[in-house]
């Protein structure tokens, strides 16, 4: 098999580098959420360990990774943000911070573009539309 | 088929089932969410048998090494007896074998156990007093043949239980002591990391205890501990750190103090603050914060920031003052 067939029959989540590449990319995100000071107080959670694990989640699903959330599931765990006045803005800045996280960690742009193609679609269920 | 043992109950654990679908199909509590191994709500402890390595995954280190794992991931591979984290395992009894005032404000205590303990320096546990009065307090001692535990107690305004340590414990007397929780504690393997410890008042217990289980497990990396208080009393242990500090090379100690007006010869600020700014990144450093809860969540945020991954930040905040700690 040559190289090229094997990349074309991977999935995102393979090409990407799998769980190996959630854990690279968690901490550089978080850190760029955090210091966003147009978002982060959705994401100023005194318990920082949980919050990790919210945005491992949420990066392993961008990746195309195993995840079982339903978009019932996303509107409910946003809900509270929405009251506290999330929307569009806030949705594109952390677009931004995803895009910047691959970009930073030498990912192609073709599969960036994959990603927030899947990030994208959580839109609507994310801001309760 | 496997069983799940939990509290007084077994279950059987059908195939293709996890362990929080045996629980909850048996309708036992256990708080859960994602049921994909990601959010951690499902934290459950092997009680007897390591869990599959497949269920630890994203866990911090030293709760992979204390069988902590999630159980919405968790295929049983053998029998389990498993626990929720709140739960308490079986408890010792303990005496006073050594009482003695570190500075007017706080005491050390070493109590003697008999029956069997495992504990990591740095964690706690909760002590009883007859009457039933508990409080959690951190170990301050590396684990050693004497089968002694050592404790730093700050006294507290309205402090039930410390002023009771104060004023009445004497050498002789029996304590119940739970098992020993949570997950600020050393861990060898990567021993060139260099190590920043930042603990206020009596958070040096844990603190102390983690340093001494670093040296002698010969971490080869800097050891750079800050230790601060608003005032001198909560300041203690001072030559003994100057000692190890002489001693080791890799070992550096740094007094402060935060009150206004005081004099001494230790670095005038907060602990937190003086430790941030020594370094011009914490990218690649384990992290210890013990002590007030103010100051470990902030300076939690702070190390991240200024580049500590997540995973190698360990925390241990002191909380509820007047009960606790």
């Amino acid at each position: 098999m040559s190289e090229s067939q094997e990349t074309t029959s991977q999935t995102l989540y393979e090409k990407l580098g799998g769980e190996a590449a959630v854990n690279a990319a968690v901490d550089i995100f978080y850190r760029k959420v955090l210091a966003d000071y147009r978002i982060n107080r959705f994401f100023d959670n005194s318990d920082m360990e949980k919050q990790i694990a919210k945005q491992k989640a949420f990066l392993t699903m961008a990746f195309g990774g195993p995840n079982n959330y339903s978009g019932t599931d996303m509107r409910t765990a946003h809900a509270r943000l929405v009251k506290m006045g999330l929307n569009a803005s806030h949705f594109d800045a952390v677009m931004e911070h995803l895009g910047a996280t691959l970009t930073e960690l030498n990912v192609p742009q073709e599969l960036i573009a994959q990603a927030a193609a899947i990030a994208e679609s959580t839109r609507n269920d994310v801001l309760g539309k | 088929m496997r069983s799940i043992t939990i509290g007084e109950s077994t279950f059987s654990c059908q195939p293709d089932e996890t362990v929080l679908e045996t629980l909850l199909r048996e309708n036992v509590q256990v708080p859960n969410g994602c049921r994909q191994g990601l959010c951690q709500a499902c934290l459950m402890r092997s009680l007897d048998t390591p869990p599959p390595v497949s269920a630890q995954n994203g866990l911090k280190d030293t709760l992979q090494k204390q069988n902590y794992f999630l159980s919405c991931v968790c295929h049983p591979e053998q029998d389990m007896t498993v626990a929720l984290p709140n739960q308490q395992g079986a408890s010792v009894e303990a005496g006073v074998i050594k009482k003695r005032l570190l500075t007017p404000d706080i005491v050390q205590l070493v109590l003697a156990y008999q029956s069997p303990f495992n504990f990591f320096a740095g964690q706690f546990v909760n002590l009883k007093r007859p009457d039933g009065l508990t409080r959690s307090y951190s170990i301050a001692n590396i684990p050693q043949h004497e089968n002694v535990l050592e404790f730093h107690i700050r006294r507290l305004p309205n402090g039930q239980f410390s002023s009771w340590v104060y004023d009445e414990l004497e050498v002789g007397a029996q304590l119940t002591i739970s098992e020993a929780q949570g997950s600020c504690h050393y861990l060898p393997g990567r021993a060139e990391q260099p190590l920043m410890l930042v603990g206020t008042g009596s958070g040096l217990a844990p603190l102390y205890g983690i340093i001494a289980d670093a040296l002698a497990q010969d971490h080869s990396g800097p050891i750079h501990l800050f230790h601060g208080s608003r005032d001198l009393n909560g300041l203690y242990f001072v030559d003994e750190m100057r000692e190890l500090a002489a001693k080791f090379d890799n070992f550096h100690y740094t007094p402060c103090i935060s009150g206004e007006g005081i004099e001494s010869n230790h670095v005038q600020g907060r602990a937190h603050d003086i430790a941030l700014s020594s370094t011009e990144t914490l990218s690649g450093w384990r992290v210890f914060l013990c002590g007030h809860p103010e100051m470990v969540n902030q300076t939690k945020k702070m190390a991240f920031m200024k580049g500590a991954s997540m995973a190698d930040i360990y925390a241990d905040a002191f909380h509820v003052m007047q009960e606790h700690k």
